[in-house]
């Protein structure tokens, strides 16, 4: 890759708690990514939206409200709308052990819960891009 | 004889300096440099000469007394215990219902009500913007009709309600008053606490709707509404639990939080309201978060110094009006998924540091929190916990017994210190909302939040089960799940709803108040008279949207 990896940070949904949006965004950055963070309540379309224009190579989205199954499915449509379906989408926040399988199932290619290293994220967001793990 | 004693403790230190010397040099201590959460050095000892020019009755004096350093109340939990207030709501209205009629009949004494997101930020269930977040992490609450429900046989009278909202404070307050009317309790008789703390959404929850000039308005139509209205009601719970949640240290909870208060009490007064009396219906939330001797220490410098902020910035005479009195909530964002039962004894540490502080109410949080919402089972070990402590521990039966500590009387002066230079330099830009606006408060919470996550990184804070003593897999545990049919339930019982009522006098009063808003005035009894003709939360919220606009924030990196 001749460029600095393009992470865009999405917050779907009403729930505005995004330290952990945040940090993983100032993690990334210091790990020598490019990151753009959209801010909280931004609806699905307008995170591809940005992930359009930014032409991010991955983007991660932060739920914490018990709604991200359903936001999931409505950003993973909408990307499959706008062509995007080769970007890898990770989730991170409050998310059930017993919903990964699901989430993977509809699309989603990482899940980092609670208590997840910083380093871990980075590492793994640089691999699945530069592996283009889909 | 008080010189002798300091010349002995000199040459006493000095003797053990030689102690510690020798000690150093065969076993290096843990660290190199032990610190607060707020970055001052920990020392190794204190000693009575570090709380030298403490001054007993200047500085802490009795408790019920000025500055209050050791409680509002003269004779604190001897007399009776903190209010036990389990947050909880989810689902639907009738769940939630059954949720408090358990946490009552297990010895719960005050309500706390959690509401959805789509009801904290004035979107009807039924909204675009409500997919999949009805009913999630707190109750949907569309009209007064769900009000009804969620307070069926539950006294109003009797159990003091609290209530987490507050870009909508001021129509789920209407909803209140219109359900108490109907159980014919008068709105002098109400007791509890709305949140309606809108600074701290823009810093640290995200939950606004306004930008930050009409929702202070808003605000303190409230306070005027209220303090003739609703006497015993406290009108805001000025909140650092959410600041602290967003990554602050213990000294930033305590400025950022009393900075707040100061914009709020500042409105007030140019509003005309009178600071004897509505500064006896302010309270305050904090959190209790890890550190368990620097956490006693930031309740009693909290206290300190607002008492002081009110006598010396406001000129208050009342003392009821200089008393800060505060729920806590333990620190939610401490509690890990890896090895969830040990949350219980993170929350009973935590809770234990509160009431050695002397919180006048408390929620523990329950052990699966970094999971999922709260099961009866977990709620029920979360509220045991504060009974074992009020009941069997003993700490209850005398008044804060940590006072003359060198140590926690000197943790106190330098948080007070610290949380003062803030507030000086919150000043200097012009008050709380233009330190907001400019994001300086974002900055500093996310650079205290960053360092503190680089810390357990570099394992330099050790967290159980996370970066020390970790075990391999868990097995998944039974999490409480809202049925996704719920919010279905709750869309088609709207629906019933905008068939059944008067919808002339819904259109009515939406435009009476919508003149109010236009024109100005008070909007409360408008609010009011819309919520008993059963107008929605999201058609009451529209009203104001219209009027007032909606908040963007600049987002800060």
């Amino acid at each position: 890759m001749d460029r600095r990896i393009r992470v865009v940070i999405g917050k779907p949904g009403l729930d505005g708690h995004d330290r952990g949006a945040k940090v993983v965004s100032r993690a990334l950055r210091d790990a020598g990514m490019e990151v753009i963070y959209t801010g909280i309540r931004q609806t699905p379309s307008e995170i591809i939206e940005t992930a359009l224009e930014e032409d991010a190579d991955i983007i991660g989205l932060s739920i914490l409200s018990g709604a991200h199954i359903r936001l999931c499915e409505k950003v993973i449509e909408i990307m499959k709308e706008k062509g995007l379906d080769n970007v890898p989408l990770f989730l991170g926040g409050i998310i059930p052990e017993n919903d990964i399988p699901q989430l993977k199932k509809i699309g989603v290619t990482e899940v980092f819960g609670p208590g997840t290293s910083l380093n871990l994220i980075s590492t793994r967001v640089k691999e699945i891009v530069l592996g283009k793990e889909v | 004889m008080a010189e002798r004693e300091d010349k002995n403790l000199i040459s006493e230190k000095e003797k053990w300096q030689n102690s510690v010397n020798k000690a150093l040099s065969k076993f290096p201590e843990r660290k190199e440099k032990f610190e607060t959460t707020y970055g001052e050095e920990l020392k190794r000892i204190y000693t009575p000469e570090d709380i030298e020019n403490l001054n007993y009755s200047k500085d802490l004096g009795f408790p019920g007394q000025y500055p209050f350093t050791r409680g509002v109340q003269p004779t604190m939990y001897r007399g009776r215990f903190w209010t036990m207030r389990q947050y909880a709501g989810f689902a639907s209205a009738e769940e939630s219902n059954k949720r408090y009629k358990y946490l009552l009949s297990q010895g719960q004494t005050g309500l706390s009500v959690a509401f959805d997101l789509p009801t904290q930020i004035g979107y009807d269930s039924d909204d675009d913007m409500s997919d999949g977040e009805v009913g999630k992490v707190g109750v949907a609450i569309d009209s007064l009709e769900d009000m009804e429900i969620l307070f069926n046989e539950i006294p109003l009278d009797k159990v003091s309600v609290s209530m987490t909202i507050n870009s909508t404070a001021s129509v789920l307050l209407s909803m209140l008053i219109a359900v108490a009317e109907k159980q014919g309790v008068k709105p002098e008789q109400l007791r509890g606490t709305i949140q309606n703390d809108i600074l701290k959404e823009y810093i640290a929850r995200g939950t606004y709707v306004f930008p930050p000039e009409p929702s202070m308005k808003v605000i303190v139509d409230i306070f005027e509404y209220g303090s003739k209205n609703l006497p015993k009601f406290n009108l805001i719970s000025i909140s650092g639990y959410h600041i602290r949640e967003a990554g602050a240290n213990a000294a930033q909870e305590v400025a950022f939080t009393l900075a707040d208060g100061i914009s709020y009490v500042d409105a007030a007064i140019k509003a005309g309201l009178d600071v004897d009396v509505f500064g006896n219906n302010l309270s305050f939330f904090f959190n209790a978060h890890n550190n368990f001797l620097e956490e006693i220490a930031k309740f009693r410098a909290a206290r300190r110094l607002w008492a002081k902020i009110m006598k010396n910035r406001f000129k208050a005479k009342s003392e009821r009006a200089m008393k800060l009195k505060f729920h806590t909530q333990t620190a939610g964002s401490t509690l890990t998924a890896q090895q969830p039962m040990n949350n219980v004894v993170r929350v009973a540490l935590q809770a234990l540091s509160a009431v050695m502080g002397g919180t006048q109410s408390l929620h523990t949080n329950s052990y699966d929190e970094a999971l999922g919402l709260p099961t009866e089972e977990s709620a029920t070990i979360a509220l045991r916990t504060q009974q074992i402590i009020a009941y069997e521990s003993g700490v209850t039966n005398t008044i804060d017994p940590f006072a003359g500590s060198y140590v926690i009387e000197k943790l106190t002066n330098d948080i007070e210190e610290q949380a003062m230079n803030y507030i000086e330099k919150i000043d200097e830009m012009g008050g709380m909302v233009k330190a907001i606006e400019n994001g300086y408060i974002q900055k500093e919470i996310l650079n205290s939040a960053y360092d503190a996550q680089l810390k357990i990184e570099n394992k330099e804070d050790i967290i159980i089960g996370v970066n020390k003593f970790e075990t391999d897999h868990e097995p998944p545990r039974e999490i409480l799940k809202v049925n996704p049919e719920m919010e279905l339930k709750q869309k088609e019982k709207l629906k019933k709803l905008r068939q059944n009522r008067d919808n002339d006098l819904v259109k009515k009063n939406l435009d009476s108040l919508k003149n109010a808003a236009k024109n100005n005035e008070n909007v409360m009894p408008f609010i009011l008279e819309c919520v008993k003709s059963y107008a929605t939360l999201g058609e009451i919220t529209n009203v104001l949207r219209e009027i007032y606009g909606e908040f963007n924030e600049s987002v800060i990196l």
